[in-house]
């Protein structure tokens, strides 16, 4: 591969992702402004006043809701290239410095969640890979199978129950991030996710373990164990790194229903309010906000593919 | 009886998922109460012999919302579903078959809505066009449908150079015609078993987003909700909270082995 395709590829990925940016802004912008619902009367009257018509036509103004849709739009999407994302509605604080409250909590819950995925899933998968369709394999399969199927939601208010309520070892809510606060929602999300990745991690082991290259240092008198470490699991890296990645993804866009869950400020908490509120200029921030991270984050994984297997690397 | 033999996995799967559907069509027989009904000396009962799980805040029977909730939530995931495979076939055929601009149009769509979080754009859209069913079928279909079609296109792609296609486009058939009866009839197997394995998560993503209050509203007896409205007496009335997840759970969980048991007998190259 020469360099001049692999700079049409880059420039056609960031064709799409600028296309997929323009794209999913437009459809929620096209909602907001089609959606039932007054966003003006929601704002002046969530501060309890019966407000004349002039004054809902003057805040409409100086909001610029008066003005044709496509130049609402317009007028948006000039505001994002100047770093300016407009204001939020219900907090009355521009909406970057809006998104970067719920931030803090979002970043923390994924990382905390890609811990326990990998401290669960990793062990999991290759326990059941080495005892193929033994008692431990089938044990491990039928766990990852009640995991796919249980609603994470209901999960997270069940180890409320238990470990909140009836045990009392964690708070019932956290309206601040705290580190016992994070434990139970993070543990319910690695549950969930864990069920993808014990069954890749299991599937790579597997395939892995009927390779020429294991046979071979079986042959040369190698333990199990040491095929294990220095041979099959560096190689089971590098898909593992796909899925992190898509999941990184998925856990900042704010799993929104588990941070409802736990009363959890996080940036999908915050945008579940933005929008009972009507808050169009925060949903919109929070749409574009994941669109550009979750794309950042699969451009990343993408080149650290090309990094980690030295066949990518060199074009073969 | 030949087939139930060959497959009996199956044919075991099929026999609850054909025991969910009684339950969901007959729900108001079943149901030893109205579940709308509201009985204020009623509220919030334990278990009970009357009650066998329980009643919520307005002293309505759990088990007859639950037994109802099955109707309310099979419903909405089967009109998902199916309309979810309507446009993938009508998209995927129409950009697979005849190419060109629409396809490059359509496929550019598809992409970005594969290059991003569903759920969310999910959640954005239920909650701004306002919660109710057909708001969140909407919601879920928009951001759905890109799968489908673009399964439904790598099909018909790798159909169209075939030799019989090839022959019935010289001898003058009807392009309707070749789409009726021999493109549609090789794609429909392959869309029949990823619908059915998809059953079990829009079930649950439908509850999730009732759960968030962007779905069906009260007095609806669907299962998200009732979680939703359980949550606020998780101290008092656990039930109202175990038991209507436990139904998403069961359901959920036996529509997932039917599904692979289904994509097993249907199509055997797999795993």
């Amino acid at each position: 591969m020469g360099e001049v395709e692999k700079l049409n590829r880059l420039a056609n990925r960031l064709l799409q992702m600028l296309i997929t940016l323009i794209g999913v802004s437009f459809l929620t912008f096209c909602l907001a402004y089609l959606a039932p619902g007054d966003p003006v009367a929601m704002l002046l009257e969530s501060a309890d006043t019966i407000v004349s018509e002039e004054v809902l036509e003057k805040t409409r103004a100086e909001l610029g809701l008066d003005k044709p849709f496509l130049v609402q739009y317009g007028n948006w999407v000039v505001g994002i290239l100047h770093g300016d994302m407009g204001m939020s509605y219900s907090a009355k604080k521009p909406v970057f410095e809006k998104l970067s409250e719920g931030f803090v909590g979002t970043v923390l819950l994924a990382l905390v969640t890609i811990i326990f995925v990998l401290i669960i899933s990793l062990p999991l998968g290759i326990w059941s890979a080495v005892n193929q369709n033994k008692w431990q394999d089938y044990l491990v399969r039928v766990l990852s199978f009640i995991g796919v199927s249980m609603p994470n939601f209901w999960l997270g208010l069940i180890l409320l129950y238990i470990f909140g309520l009836k045990l009392g070892w964690f708070p019932i809510a956290s309206s601040t991030v705290t580190l016992q606060g994070i434990i139970l929602p993070a543990i319910t999300l690695a549950i969930y996710q864990s069920t993808k990745y014990v069954r890749q991690v299991r599937t790579v082991i597997l395939d892995e373990l009927h390779q020429d290259y294991v046979i071979g240092a079986r042959a040369r008198g190698l333990s199990e164990s040491a095929i294990l470490w220095k041979h099959i699991l560096p190689n089971a890296v590098l898909p593992l790194i796909t899925l992190l990645g898509m999941s990184i993804g998925w856990l900042l866009g704010g799993v929104a229903v588990i941070e409802i869950v736990f009363s959890w400020p996080g940036i999908g908490n915050m945008a579940v309010r933005a929008i009972m509120m009507r808050d169009y200029p925060l949903i919109e921030g929070f749409v574009l906000w994941i669109a550009v991270a979750y794309m950042f984050i699969n451009f990343l994984v993408d080149l650290s593919y090309s990094y980690l297997d030295p066949k990518l690397r060199k074009g073969i | 009886m030949e087939f139930i033999k060959t497959h009996k996995l199956f044919s075991f799967y099929t026999l609850l998922v054909i025991l969910i559907l009684f339950v969901a069509i007959f729900a108001p027989y079943l149901a030893p109460q109205d579940p709308y009904e509201s009985n204020m000396r009623n509220v919030l009962q334990t278990p009970s012999a009357e009650h066998l799980l329980g009643t919520d805040k307005l002293g309505r029977d759990t088990l007859s919302r639950i037994i109802a909730g099955t109707q309310v939530s099979l419903f909405m995931t089967i009109c998902l579903v199916i309309l979810l495979a309507i446009v993938g076939i009508v998209v995927g055929i129409a950009s697979g078959y005849f190419g060109g601009k629409v396809e490059m149009v359509l496929m550019r769509l598809a992409d970005m809505m594969l290059s991003f979080p569903g759920v969310v754009l999910a959640i954005a859209i239920a909650g701004i066009l306002g919660g109710s069913i057909a708001n969140t079928i909407i919601a879920l279909l928009i951001v759905g449908w890109a799968k489908y079609a673009r399964l439904v296109r790598s099909l018909v792609i790798k159909l169209r150079n075939n030799d019989f296609i090839i022959a019935a486009q010289v001898n003058g058939t009807k392009t309707i015609n070749i789409l009726r009866r021999h493109i549609l009839p090789n794609v429909l197997p392959m869309i029949v078993i990823t619908g059915a394995m998809d059953i079990g998560t829009m079930m649950m993503e439908i509850a999730g987003l009732s759960f968030l209050g962007f779905g069906a509203q009260p007095p609806t007896p669907e299962w998200g909700l009732m979680l939703n409205e359980g949550r606020q007496y998780i101290q008092t009335a656990p039930w109202l909270m175990i038991y209507p997840g436990a139904a998403i759970f069961i359901v959920v969980a036996i529509f997932n082995l039917w599904g692979d048991a289904l994509r097993d007998v249907l199509d055997p190259r797999q795993e």
